[in-house]
């Protein structure tokens, strides 16, 4: 077995090297399920407990924002796709247009996402002291809205997160790391890039249209 | 093999420890065993904190005033006490140290999966850390180590946020420690290590990695929720303001009943480990061992809400969650058994891990089977927040766990630094341990038993006596703590070379040379033999002395 440079000391051969970073996104990933999972049932069970609150709070948010942010995202996850076939191809510049591509689709959502945040700040929408509602106050709506920041802000930190490591990875496509036989960094990006777009697709129905 | 140009090699041959020296050579090592070490300094450094905290604890509960700290300080040395052994010592002391330096050798690999990633644990272990300690330095908290809403989120004056922000940066160091280990076991058994050739001790680490995975993710959001709530005035777990702390517990124990089982799993591992190398004797009943620590890990996730049947939950959930906490008993009962088996009749080496494992037994079939006290409604109704659950859950984890890191320490601290300890003063401070574990805690049963509520700074002086005898017993298991502190260190410089097999036993990792070079294993490694794969007992079961006449 020939050497090759992305062979780190312990494995035995690519092949392991790859399964086991293959895995360890995976774990990872459902770590990250369960952390969304805890806001997720917090999120229902206050629904449940003020359903008048949460279908009043969902009157504010922009639906078509909403929408746009949606297919942005669906389309950063078709271009991620593509950027992953181009590492199994050992395409390195394949590689990198296209995570360029997901990152510009990625970052249309966070200032997207940011004039919405804008707006509710604006209306006085912001949970905590500053927080009036103008029209007849219905219990619940502040903590829909607080559920509304904590969720869309952990997706938008994921989001942040996921655009620095496709930064880093274009790095590494440029110094040619990437090659037919290793692109395990994209493949694993990858996962965590879709998961991410997962979290919106719940996110979305949840927040945005739920007795809309 | 160039047996003709190692002559030297005993005197200087090079290991993980001498490899390279220097501060650095420590900070920034991938080697899991340095890694392993690292952790061993910090978690004893935070053993002898909260150690510190409970010293103080019972000598003001030797009477019934109270007479030595404050009520407010009382508060905050409970906190500090709980939260400090729980995330700062119990749940990484058996992975993040034995687990580190045995998973790979006991499965034949050069390292963990993620070696940088297990270095980033560590660091992130000691950033929570001092988060917490500046918490306490900066004037402590004191909600309880379970951070019930809305006292920590409206009503407490004190460092909540800080403390939890700590807790929250070393969740990750347990998340990425889990992770870690099940890749490694997944994708790094050497050719022939099977699932079914792995040591028992593996298995529980796997099964322990399957809560740290599963479960700590859900203590970091709670806690995230927790912080927010805090800092905004929002009421997700204010009833008040739409929200619900009934909830607040739900999430909670979530992760903290599982992560019970993150602290006994691993010492329950060490156990068969010990149990089998001085019974000489292949564990009886491998596989059901074996399953039983998963089995325990996935039920341990149904019982959550047995810590809520006096918390407005409905009867019908406190009935279905009694069952289940039942169910879980029998797994480790599985267990037990077969330990005894495997010792029935057996030549057993009365050496000192095995103190550490007989006093295991015993004391977590008593902190075990009080847990299904606990389990029952009625009872429960009872004894609910006493000094019976006090009681009840240190057997399990000072009794049980710290047990097993001790005999596990004992067990592997030769191959871990190539030197023995001393014998005799191990054996005495065992004894010494186990008398003083005792005298502490079973005297809380009864406390509990006649209704002693547990946190309480002023008590009724009909519980002075039980409290005094719990207050000796306290004293004696510190200096039982100390004692193995003072030899352990001592055997660093002065202890006997212990050579790769100072027990014996069986197990990959007793076939390197003690201490391990860094990548442990001179030649690739290929597993045949099954797990202890002891002689039989037609065979003589300890080799037998050479005899000189006939």
């Amino acid at each position: 077995m020939s050497e090759h440079g992305s062979l780190a000391h312990h494995f035995e051969d690519l092949e392991q090297q790859r399964q086991s970073a293959d895995l360890g996104m995976w774990l990872f990933l459902i770590t990250e399920i369960m952390f969304f999972g805890g806001v997720f049932a917090a999120y229902a069970v206050c629904r449940w407990m003020n359903p008048a609150g949460f279908s009043a709070g969902t009157q504010h948010l922009d639906v078509t924002l909403g929408t746009i942010n949606t297919a942005v995202l669906i389309g950063s996850s078709l271009t991620m796709v593509w950027a992953v076939q181009a590492g199994h191809e050992g395409d390195a510049k394949g590689i990198s247009r296209n995570l360029m591509l997901t990152i510009l689709l990625g970052g249309v959502f966070l200032v997207i996402k940011g004039f919405e945040y804008r707006h509710k700040f604006h209306d006085g929408l912001v949970p905590g002291p500053l927080f009036h509602f103008e029209g007849e106050h219905v219990a619940g709506i502040e903590l829909f809205m607080c559920f509304y920041f904590i969720m869309t802000g952990l997706h938008a930190f994921h989001m942040i997160i996921g655009i620095g490591l496709l930064m880093w990875l274009i790095v590494l496509a440029r110094r040619g790391r990437f090659t037919k036989e290793y692109s395990n960094p994209v493949e694993g990006v990858g996962l965590y890039w879709h998961f991410v777009d997962i979290v919106w697709i719940f996110l979305f129905p949840m927040l945005y249209l739920l007795e809309h | 093999m160039g047996a003709t140009t190692v002559p030297l090699i005993e005197r200087t041959r090079e290991h993980y420890l001498n490899v390279r020296y220097g501060i650095k050579s420590w900070l920034l090592t991938v080697d899991h065993k340095r890694i392993a070490i690292l952790y061993l300094i910090s978690i004893t450094f935070f053993f002898f904190i909260g150690g510190a905290a409970a010293v103080v604890i019972r000598l003001d509960l030797a009477t019934p005033q109270g007479d030595l700290v404050e009520s407010e300080t009382y508060n905050k040395l409970f906190t500090i006490h709980g939260i400090i052994m729980i995330f700062f010592f119990l749940v990484p002391s058996i992975p993040a140290v034995l687990g580190n330096f045995l998973v790979p050798i006991m499965i034949g690999a050069k390292d963990l999966a993620f070696p940088k990633l297990n270095l980033l644990s560590w660091y992130l272990y000691v950033i929570g850390g001092s988060f917490t300690l500046w918490a306490m330095i900066a004037g402590g908290v004191d909600t309880g180590w379970t951070f019930y809403a809305p006292y920590s989120t409206t009503y407490a004056n004190s460092h909540v946020i800080l403390t939890a922000l700590g807790i929250f940066v070393t969740g990750f160091s347990s998340i990425l420690t889990g992770l870690n280990f099940m890749v490694t076991v997944h994708k790094m058994r050497a050719p022939g290590m099977t699932w079914f050739k792995l040591p028992l001790f593996v298995w529980s680490q796997y099964a322990t990695s399957i809560i740290m995975v599963l479960g700590t993710p859900v203590l970091a959001i709670t806690i995230l929720l927790i912080g927010i709530e805090r800092l905004l005035g929002v009421g997700i777990f204010d009833p008040a303001l739409g929200g619900d702390p009934v909830l607040f517990q739900h999430l909670f124990w979530f992760y903290s009943h599982p992560a019970v089982y993150i602290m006994i799993l691993p010492a329950m591992g060490v156990i068969s480990e010990l149990i089998s190398a001085f019974a000489r004797r292949a564990v009886f009943g491998y596989r059901f061992i074996a399953f039983s620590s998963l089995a325990i890990a996935i039920l341990g996730f149904l019982v959550w809400g047995h810590h809520m049947f006096v918390s407005s939950q409905s009867p019908y959930a406190g009935m279905v969650f009694s069952l289940l906490s039942f169910l879980i008993a029998v797994p480790s009962a599985i267990k037990v058994f077969n330990w005894t088996a495997t010792l029935y009749k057996a030549s057993i080496s009365y050496q000192t891990p095995i103190l550490y494992a007989f006093g295991f037994i015993g004391l977590f079939t008593i902190g075990g089977l009080t847990g299904l006290f606990l389990a029952t409604l009625a009872v429960d109704v009872h004894v609910h927040d006493t000094y019976f659950v006090v009681a009840h859950f240190h057997y399990i984890m000072v009794g049980g766990a710290i047990m097993g890191f001790l005999g596990g320490l004992h067990y592997w601290w030769p191959k871990m630094f190539g030197k023995l300890y001393p014998e005799l003063w191990a054996r005495i401070s065992a004894a010494i341990i186990f008398i003083g574990f005792n005298l502490t805690f079973f005297p809380q049963f009864l406390l509990g038993y006649m209704g002693m509520p547990r946190r309480y700074h002023i008590y009724d002086p009909e519980f002075q006596v039980l409290h005094v005898l719990s207050s000796a017993g306290a004293s004696i298991l510190g200096i039982g703590y100390l004692i193995p502190m003072v030899y352990f260190i001592w055997s660093l410089r002065y202890g006997k070379d212990a050579g790769p097999n100072p027990w014996q036993a069986k197990g990959l990792e007793w076939t390197i040379p003690s201490p391990p070079t860094t990548f442990n294993f001179e030649e690739p490694v290929v597993v045949v033999e099954d797990p202890y794969a002891y002689p039989t007992d037609d065979e003589p079961t300890w080799p037998q002395p050479e005899e000189a006449h006939v």
